[in-house]
């Protein structure tokens, strides 16, 4: 219904002389706010346009004889063919056009590669189904996933109406801070599948594959939020890891490190949390069942239900069930092993990098003791410390 | 002994074809395995073509308002190896088993044996392929590049798919052994090979191509076998293997194999356009070399697919350069079809209007292919809804659209009846229309930021997105039209001439229609 509205105002305004596109928004690539950026939107700009001079050379001869040479016009058919002359002069003339066309193009690739004399480094790493962010310069670190409104609508039969957000589906809980006017550094790769780390604005795009380091840069030139999206299929929920930056003044830059800093430096080696972070970490003393139940039902939305599923029942042969489960009802070590080392060859990855201590034993006890499962005990932070 | 040979003789030559379903399961005969493919193949073509439309329905709106998104992956996995390997492919080989043995004069396939064999592999191919979607864990939801690790996550469908590509193999390596078997060893006398029509040139060179990838498709796939199965790394960069290789290995296959699916087009389209024209092809030599410089070209050009898995800048650079080359032999063809125009004597019928159909939406997908090769666009470029619309115009009105002109062009020899040009024409242009409106938008959303494989998406695409899905809904249905065409012309019709279309020329038309079960057993003169 909305769509139909919409459309008649497009028709309305083409009939009222206005821009009709504007009234479609966006049907063309984005200048972006990078040096880089716009270079490539000038190259895809020329080289459109030169398609559309060709396009149009090739169509209107071939319509005018369409329209010319046709037998009910009384048409008499040439009998002309082979012609060395002109098969030379049609192969050589668009190689010209290629070659004229490869000189900019080369240009601004070797700019693009060019990742030397970097003012700030991001390792950006891909999980299924987030993104992992670490200024390599200050140690700052943590998770960026799709916020939780929007990842709570865009489930199968929600009834919520999408159309009320205005970033449906590129809005993050944590976005990723970058300055303006300086040359980011980003160092792509990924824990589990291949994933590709696309902003328009920026006009990055890198993938970033498990075992593999590709760098690429950009300089923002303008403040702003610029989103962007996870580009290449990476598993079920491929379609909800956006990204999204914000370009902030250099001096606003570096407060919003100072804040961040000395906490990360008190944790340990990839201490964050995919939950709220600011409650008790105190991983040394002894936990009650009902703290960690708590506190292991936020966690487990966060990290588990996006393959297990919120009611623990998995996807028959994608995912396994945590009701019932062998591993989960089982002994105590094997079910921490599957969640802190993963399980070779499946989606099942390591989470010791994902989950604080308190945060692992807390949604390892909630999995013993949720979902119909009743084990009883308690998987204490202290014994995940150890195992660091 | 002799007596025997004396008194079958008559009998073989004269016998027409076995009564009873067993002709099909048995036939060795090069016009009922035509038959076979193209049937099976049109059945196959509305399998892939609901699976378009079950992801067309979830685009429809933003929001996911009917299916999981791992059943929506693995319909977007489904439906491009339906289509790629169980449409267009099986298509091009039913029309090679029809038309070559008539096009160059000679008596049947080379191979006959071999020939009903690569038929028969397909429907088990098919079945197994299409059972993963009643499996648990549901189908193959990694893409259809079956990109490594992610394919090799999820459930043992891989197992299925992975012995279903490798049976679609077997077959295509076999069907392309017996087209170069035949084109070598079954020409009339005379028949030299740059007398050869087009359709049998561009067939002998996808024939050495699919024998090529084919094999590196299959090595491909059988290390994802054994890295999930049988505890090699391969791939997994965990035991020392490498994710990216897969993408080189699979794109070393994946580049010619798109050209797999154009070459014979170009064929058929060098056949339609002539005969409807009244007027000799302007250049068929220079069509030739074009082929085989494209054919050559398609080998070194595969890594314009992975320009953003971080090459080094000298391979991206000769990457780029090597796929704008690809343009220029695309290009000189185009230009022959138009100058072959020039000042004919035209007519319409329908293979022409698809035929024309075909050389303008190609010659967009080819530019959209122009657009891509440029490296630093191609960044923003890729894995978008642009790259989905360039290889939707390159493969639907091209590939396609070559197939229904084909199957219009030669279905009065095929049945002996004419079919009903009123609805030809009808098909032509509602398929033409809906189409455009399917996928032209594509081109849109693409460069507005829209990530390909994606089944939900943002509210700026979302007029686009409606429009697409109308066209989708609007196109398939009208493919319905086509079948009840082709139906019509089996059961009866008009009555066709032995010559069918006033400015034919070739041997397939020389001989009655229908045609004879067997034609040219005796070699015909060669002028
Ligand atoms: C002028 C000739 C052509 C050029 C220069 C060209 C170029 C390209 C490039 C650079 C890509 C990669 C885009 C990306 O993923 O970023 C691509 C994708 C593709 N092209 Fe073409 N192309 C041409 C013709 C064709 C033809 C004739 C076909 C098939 C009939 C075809 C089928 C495809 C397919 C299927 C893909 C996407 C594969 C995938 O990622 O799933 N192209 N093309
Ligand atoms: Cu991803
Ligand atoms: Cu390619």
């Amino acid at each position: 219904m909305l769509f139909v509205l919409r459309w008649l105002g497009v028709v309305s305004a083409a009939l009222a002389g206005q821009n009709a596109f504007a009234a479609l928004g966006d049907v063309n690539m984005t200048v972006g706010v990078t040096p880089i950026s716009q270079e490539v939107y000038g190259l895809h700009m020329l080289i459109f346009w030169i398609c559309c001079v060709i396009g149009a050379l090739v169509f209107a001869v071939m319509f005018y004889s369409i329209f010319k040479h046709r037998k009910s016009k009384g048409a008499k058919a040439a009998d002309f063919h082979e012609s060395t002359m002109v098969e030379i002069v049609w192969t050589a003339v668009p190689l010209i056009i290629l070659v004229a066309m490869a000189i900019p193009a080369a240009r601004t690739l070797i700019a693009m590669e060019d990742t030397s004399n970097a003012d700030v480094t991001v390792k950006v790493t891909g999980y299924q189904w987030k993104w992992h962010y670490e200024y390599l310069d200050s140690g700052v670190s943590f998770f960026s996933s799709l916020d939780a409104e929007h990842a709570a609508a865009r489930q199968v039969g929600s009834g919520v109406d999408v159309s009320q957000f205005e970033h449906y589906l590129k809005e993050v809980d944590n976005p990723l801070v970058l300055p303006v006017g300086k040359k980011v550094r980003f160092l792509h790769t990924a824990s589990d599948v291949i994933h590709s780390w696309w902003v328009p604005d920026l006009a990055v795009k890198k993938d970033a594959i498990p075992g593999f380091i590709n760098e690429n840069w950009a300089l923002i030139e303008q403040e702003g939020v610029y989103r962007g999206k996870c580009a290449e299929l990476c598993g079920r929920d491929h379609g909800f890891m956006p990204i999204v930056v914000n370009a902030v003044s250099e001096e606003e830059f570096d407060a919003w490190i100072a804040e961040r800093a000395p906490v990360e430096t008190m944790a340990d080696a990839g201490a964050q949390t995919v939950a709220a972070t600011t409650e008790d970490d105190d991983a040394d003393r002894e936990w009650a069942l009902e703290e960690l139940m708590a506190r292991g039902e936020p966690v487990y939305a966060a990290a588990c239900a996006a393959c297990h599923q919120a009611n623990g029942q998995g996807v028959p042969g994608a995912f396994p069930a945590i009701a019932g489960s062998a591993v989960v009802t089982g002994p105590v070590d094997a079910h921490i092993k599957t969640v802190y080392v993963g399980v070779a060859g499946s989606a099942m990855g390591s989470f010791a990098n994902q989950l604080n201590d308190v945060d692992m034993a807390a949604v390892l006890t909630y999995q013993r003791n949720a979902f119909g499962n009743t084990v009883g005990d308690t998987i204490q932070p202290a014994a995940i410390k150890a195992l660091r | 002994m002799s007596t025997a040979t004396a008194e079958h003789h008559d009998h073989d030559d004269h016998h027409g074809p076995a009564k009873g379903w067993t002709r099909w399961l048995y036939t060795t005969n090069h016009k009922d395995i035509g038959t076979l493919y193209l049937l099976f193949s049109l059945v196959m073509f509305f399998i892939g073509g609901g699976m378009a439309l079950i992801i067309r329905a979830e685009l429809f709106q933003p929001g996911l308002q009917m299916v999981d998104p791992l059943f929506f992956n693995s319909m977007t996995t489904m439906h491009a190896l339906v289509m790629i390997f169980g449409v267009v492919m099986p298509a091009f080989v039913g029309l090679a088993n029809w038309m070559i043995p008539m096009m160059i004069g000679g008596p049947d396939m080379a191979l006959p044996r071999l020939n009903n064999w690569s038929f028969w592999i397909m429907p088990f191919a098919f079945l197994l392929l299409l059972s993963t979607l009643f499996m648990e864990g549901g189908g193959p939801a990694g893409g259809w590049t079956l990109y490594a690790p992610l394919s090799l996550q999820g459930g043992d469908n891989l197992a299925f798919v992975i012995f279903a590509i490798h049976f679609m193999g077997i077959s295509s390596v076999m069907g392309s052994i017996n087209i170069v078997a035949t084109i070598f060893n079954m020409r009339a006398p005379g028949m030299t090979l740059m007398k050869m029509p087009l359709f049998v040139w561009t067939w002998l060179i996808t024939a050495y191509l699919l024998i090529a990838v084919i094999p590196v498709l299959a090595g491909a796939v059988t290390m994802l076998l054994t890295d999930r199965y049988f505890g090699t790394s391969f791939f997994s960069a965990a035991g020392g293997g490498d994710p990216v290789m897969f993408q080189h290995i699979f794109w070393f296959f994946g580049h010619p194999e798109v050209y797999i699916l154009i070459l014979p087009a170009f064929g058929i389209i060098s056949s339609i356009i002539p005969t409807f024209a009244r007027k000799p092809l302007f250049g068929y030599a220079s069509m030739v070399y074009a082929t085989a410089s494209i054919a050559f070209l398609s080998f070194i050009v595969w890594a314009h697919h992975m320009f953003t898995v971080g090459m080094p800048l000298a391979g991206e650079m000769f990457f780029m350069f090597a796929t704008m080359m690809i343009s220029v032999p695309t290009g000189v063809k185009v230009f022959n079809w138009i100058a072959t125009m020039w000042r004919g004597s035209m007519t319409f019928e329908t293979p022409m209007l698809f035929a024309i159909g075909f050389l303008v939406m190609f010659t967009i997908g080819g530019l959209s292919g122009l657009m891509l090769a440029i490296t630093p666009a191609d960044i923003q470029y890729h894995d978008t809804y642009f790259v989905v619309a360039h290889f939707h115009y390159v493969l639907v009105p091209g590939a396609i659209y070559s197939i229904m002109a084909a199957t219009y062009y030669w279905m009065p020899k095929w049945t002996g009846n004419m079919y009903d040009e009123k609805w030809g024409k009808i098909h032509f242009w509602v398929s033409t229309v809906f189409l455009n409106v399917l996928f032209f938008p594509m081109h849109f959303v693409g460069l507005a930021g829209m990530p390909r494989r994606i089944p939900d998406y943002s509210m700026q695409f979302a007029d686009w997105n409606a429009v697409a899905t109308i066209g989708a809904f609007g196109f398939g249905f009208s493919q319905l039209i086509f079948v009840y065409v082709v139906l019509k012309c089996m059961k009866g019709g008009e009555k066709a001439t032995t010559e069918v279309w006033e400015g034919a020329d070739g041997l397939e038309w020389t001989v009655p229609s229908p045609a004879p079960y067997h034609t040219f057993e005796t070699p015909p003169p060669i002028r």
